[in-house]
């Protein structure tokens, strides 16, 4: 990575080589349209298919329940639209989802709401998980769908799922889940866990951007998102992007045979991480679990007395990368809604970091962080006033 | 790159950081619930500013506009510092992306409430201040 290090894999992960050399022929010598109908398409959609095949082979689905998507934002919007138009006018007029889920989910309720659906927000524990007792008191006989992330792309927390369907299933309401994080990075098996809905995307596991798919369990009627030709069986319209398509298929047959190594892997590394920043730093707070019900590739912390982007730039000077859920490294200045769900203050969900990483890191990439880390959130907090008034409070204490 | 490379100068090596003891004028602004809070120490002989220290916790602009902003009081009359404005340290600093000028508000904010310190144990005539809730409500929906 030149020099870098990069721990922003949650983000977008590289492309593999493998995966390019794979999509390489889709963009030149196969490039005709798939639709058409003279031979030379063929090569082409048998391309489509076998991608579809892999990827269903990712998540235990059969192929016929695997459509193509724009990316993980497109296949949210779809599973929950186009579930909940399907119904317009009927009963079930209901839906229920968490507090912490991705914006590709929430702006979706919301927008619902705004048509004249009513959604429950779950809240989430001081880890991030769901509350299965407040899973079952939220369910309505109106209810239609209930939509919790796999694993959360902040904090990293993996659900329990299969006790959230549980749940569902005996209540006779569906299940979707925003697996874009989890997919390829965890063992996923929507039949043995009873998913009716998954949406993934190919560029968080090395596969290329603008790409993901969403399962949707036989027998499902969505209605249509993207009108226009009959590609994806009529059901998601608009020239197929064979190129990236054929990457997330590789990306994926490869993360089937590799994952469970990578993972392993990759998990060593976080929890040096973890255990080196919480050693190190005094008055460091990680966010999210610990073990295997955090993601095996993601690190949060939060720094009192520091404001995140403070700290994102700073490690950029040191050649680093990272992600932050303060709110002054993006528009809204909001901080993280992730963070203050799991019961952050304001000033501790602003001096948060987000450090992700993935199959080209290292014990070095680690250990530069660890070697950085230290000495600019104690040079930080040296010019904070914040910091000031929280070791005076804890004198006084 | 969001900022300008007098933003990021300030940021990497921020000018006059740090207290002074038993300070003539001392001004906190903003609070932690918008990421940004600025606290100004004012050193003044002869109603001349001859030293000015900061503490910011922020991002890179509010950095950055707490160090252009002592910079450009220094060794000025509290009547000259008391000119200045919000869009004189954004200007210093080559711009500030707009969602960020509430920076360069809390460091005006800041020196305003430090002198008025100063003359209130003086027993001077106040400088009028910004209101601080309007101040947070406008940070908090820009």
């Amino acid at each position: 990575m030149n020099g870098k290090v990069y721990m922003d894999y949650a983000a977008t992960t590289f492309v593999r080589p493998e995966v390019v050399l794979a999509m390489i022929p889709y963009h030149s010598i196969s490039f005709e349209n798939p639709s058409s109908l003279y031979s030379y398409s063929d090569g082409n959609r048998r391309a489509i298919e076998e991608a579809r095949e892999a990827v269903a082979d990712l998540i235990g689905a059969s192929s016929e329940e695997i459509f193509f998507t724009g990316g993980g934002s497109e296949a949210d919007n779809w599973a929950l639209k186009g579930l909940a138009f399907s119904r317009a006018g009927k009963d079930k007029r209901h839906l229920i989802t968490t507090e912490t889920e991705h914006h590709a989910v929430l702006h979706s309720m919301e927008f619902l709401e705004r048509m004249g659906f009513r959604v429950t927000y779950l809240p989430v524990d001081s880890e991030g998980f769901v509350s299965i007792d407040k899973l079952k008191e939220a369910i309505r006989d109106d209810t239609l769908l209930v939509s919790v992330a796999f694993a959360n792309n902040e904090i990293g927390t993996i659900q329990d799922i299969e006790a959230i369907v549980e749940v569902c299933r005996d209540r006779g309401v569906l299940f979707h889940t925003d697996a874009v994080q989890a997919a390829a990075h965890v063992p996923i098996d929507v039949k043995s866990m009873g998913i009716d809905m998954l949406s993934m995307a190919a560029h968080k596991f090395y596969g290329p951007k603008g790409v993901g798919a969403l399962y949707v369990k036989k027998g499902i009627r969505l209605e249509n998102l993207i009108h226009g030709g009959g590609q994806e069986r009529s059901r998601r319209a608009g020239t197929e992007n064979v190129a990236s398509i054929v990457g997330m298929g590789k990306a994926a047959s490869l993360a089937s045979e590799e994952m469970e190594f990578d993972s392993l892997e990759i998990c060593k590394l976080r929890d040096r991480l973890i255990d080196g920043v919480m050693s190190i730093i005094p008055h460091a707070r990680l966010n999210g679990p610990v073990g295997n019900r955090r993601l095996p590739n993601n690190a949060n912390f939060s720094f009192v007395g520091i404001e995140g982007e403070t700290l994102l730039l700073d490690l950029d000077d040191a050649g680093i990368a990272a992600s932050t859920g303060s709110a002054c490294a993006s528009a809204s200045l909001d901080p993280s809604h992730v963070l203050m769900a799991i019961g952050l203050s304001h000033e501790m969900a602003h001096g948060s970091v987000r450090l992700t990483l993935g199959r080209s890191s290292s014990d070095d990439d680690v250990s530069r962080v660890l070697e950085v880390l230290p000495s600019i959130v104690e040079r930080r907090r040296a010019m904070s006033p914040l910091w000031d008034d929280y070791m005076a409070r804890r004198e006084v204490l | 790159m969001l900022y300008s490379e007098i933003v990021m100068d300030h940021f990497r090596n921020p000018r006059n950081v740090g207290e002074i003891e038993n300070p003539d004028g001392v001004g906190e602004v903003g609070n932690a619930k918008c990421g940004d809070i600025m606290k100004i120490y004012l050193r003044i002989e002869d109603d001349v500013i001859i030293d000015v220290r900061f503490k910011t916790f922020g991002c890179a602009s509010a950095i950055a506009s707490s160090s252009m902003a002592t910079e450009m009081i220094k060794g000025k009359s509290v009547r000259e510092a008391a000119e200045l404005t919000n869009k004189a340290v954004a200007q210093a600093l080559d711009g500030l992306p707009p969602v960020k000028m509430h920076c360069s508000v809390l460091a005006e904010e800041a020196i305003t409430k430090a002198l008025n310190d100063y003359l209130g144990k003086k027993g001077r005539p106040l400088l009028p201040e910004r209101n601080q809730n309007q101040l947070a409500h406008d940070h908090g929906n820009r």
